[in-house]
């Protein structure tokens, strides 16, 4: 019976969650075309979630396509295809590691950033303050913020891509001896641009959907400071998942479309 | 007889499984300050701020300036929200800008006014809450009774017909409680004349007050002049005013 009463309450809290994250985001869609365009604020914001976030993307790229091109080459060493190893590496990470792996780690970082920043508004009425006086909150505090995500996810996303090809030839070039003309001749005999499109198409989904969840757990914070860490807590692996699951989707839906 | 600036009739409002509200109402005419009063839990606050419209009824209907606000979209709301001052209990200050940037925020979002002229329009409403050469310090920098004034000044320097304050006096010592009455004494002769005051300090709503209201149980136990209110023969007026009302 408590383990009814469980479910029933979970159950009941998820449907909430994805109904509401559903409604912010008809808001957000509904303010875009509302005055005033916060041009200054989004471009604060590009600033924040991109040039902020770098570092982060670009480590995590550069040893990816590293890690990457070591596993490929020891294993298709065994069958002489060692020459191959320059597209199995752009494949993944153009495809899938680059966009994934840079959405969940800066993802992580914007997303807990926004609902921290967002749900310490709440919990000191600043949020109510702006309302009262008149300010549309959405197209002041959430459509800038999912505006330069929609801009910076694809850009960091496009660094990431190259700097982790660079981090696959370095090991392919100095640990595996093979000529450098080769790794890139195979690249770009074997990825075509549609590999690199979707994956530049599913980091725009990402970079929405990621801040929107942000935005709405820190609109969504109660219970103060203790609130406030519950809902840092819960970004960080909402929008993990998030990108997991969506990613299947999205490939899914990519392949039949473009395969 | 004018039509009220803020109307509320058979306002309901639950949260979880607690009614807060059962049915309330009252016509806040322009020149008038109502005072609702009650114990801790009452839902004057919930009160307050359906009335201002920050929060959605369940049920009954809220009117602001002869609008319905109860069901209107939130971008609806905005340009009835300019026309109105909201003091909040914790004054709500945004922590990132200056004295002066928080005041001077409403009139930079909503007026074309050069700057010298906000200038001396923030300085104005700062140095009318005694919060005079002050621009530059910060929130964390205030003492609870300056952030309030901050947060008066803040509500209104657009100059707003209604002005609603949420417990303007909870959290402050005897003296700042005392300034902070008078000063909302003298706005109401100068700058707005209309307000609705929540409060559990019977001695500030005589101060400010036209008309009383005591909440109870979710619904008003009596409405009236200060007089009349101190004269009702209402046993949960005359617990609350002996201080031996609570809410269960």
């Amino acid at each position: 019976m408590n383990v009814l009463a469980y479910a029933r309450r979970h159950g009941r809290e998820s449907v909430a969650w994805y109904g509401g994250l559903g409604l912010l985001t008809l808001r957000v869609a509904r303010n875009l075309q509302l005055p005033p365009s916060y041009l200054v604020i989004v471009a604060r914001e590009i600033d924040i979630i991109g040039v902020r976030s770098l570092v982060v993307a670009l480590t995590a790229a550069l040893f990816t396509g590293m890690v990457l091109a070591l596993q490929s080459a020891v294993n298709m060493a065994i069958f002489g295809a060692e020459n191959y190893v320059g597209p199995v590496v752009a494949l993944s990470i153009l495809r899938e590691l680059g966009p994934v792996l840079t959405a969940i780690l800066v993802g992580g970082k914007v997303a807990s950033g926004i609902t921290a920043e967002l749900g310490s508004m709440m919990v000191t009425e600043q949020i109510d303050a702006l309302r009262a006086i008149g300010i549309n909150y959405i197209k002041k505090l959430i459509v800038p913020r999912v505006l330069a995500a929609l801009v910076v996810f694809p850009l960091v996303t496009i660094m990431a891509d190259g700097v982790g090809l660079l981090g696959g030839m370095l090991i392919v070039v100095f640990d595996r001896g093979v000529d450098p003309y080769l790794y890139w001749n195979t690249i770009s005999y074997w990825v075509v641009m549609k590999d690199f499109l979707t994956g530049i198409g599913k980091s725009v989904v990402f970079g929405g959907l990621i801040t929107l969840i942000g935005c709405y757990n820190g609109l969504e914070t109660t219970g103060g400071t203790e609130g406030l860490g519950r809902s840092t807590t819960d970004t960080v692996v909402q929008v993990a998942m998030a990108v997991i699951i969506s990613d299947f989707f999205l490939t899914k839906l990519l392949l039949l479309l473009f395969w | 007889m004018a039509d009220p600036l803020v109307e509320l009739r058979d306002v309901r409002k639950s949260f979880e499984q607690k009614d807060v509200l059962r049915g309330v109402g009252f016509a806040l005419p322009k020149g008038t300050t109502l005072a609702v009063m009650g114990g801790s839990g009452a839902g004057k606050t919930v009160l307050i701020r359906i009335a201002a419209g920050l929060l959605r009824p369940d049920a009954g209907q809220v009117s602001l300036f002869g609008v319905r606000i109860d069901r209107l979209r939130e971008e609806a709301m905005l340009a009835l929200r300019k026309r109105t001052g909201f003091v909040f209990q914790g004054a709500a200050l945004f922590d990132s800008l200056s004295v002066f940037e928080n005041v001077a925020y409403p009139l930079r979002e909503h007026t074309r006014m050069p700057l010298g002229e906000i200038t001396d329009r923030v300085h104005r409403f700062l140095s009318l809450v005694g919060m005079p050469g002050t621009d530059e310090l910060l929130p964390a920098e205030l003492s609870g009774g300056m952030r309030k004034r901050v947060g008066i000044a803040r509500a209104l320097v657009m100059e707003p017909e209604v002005v609603f304050f949420d417990e303007p006096t909870a959290g402050l010592d005897p003296t700042n409680a005392r300034l902070v009455a008078e000063m909302i004494a003298t706005l109401r002769a100068g700058v707005c004349d209309t307000a609705i005051v929540v409060t559990h300090d019977v001695g500030f709503a005589d101060m400010v007050a036209d008309q009383m209201a005591i909440l109870h149980q979710g619904r008003f136990a009596d409405l009236g002049t200060p007089g009349e209110i101190r004269a009702s023969p209402n046993p949960d007026v005359r617990r609350f005013l002996a201080g031996e009302l609570r809410e269960d």
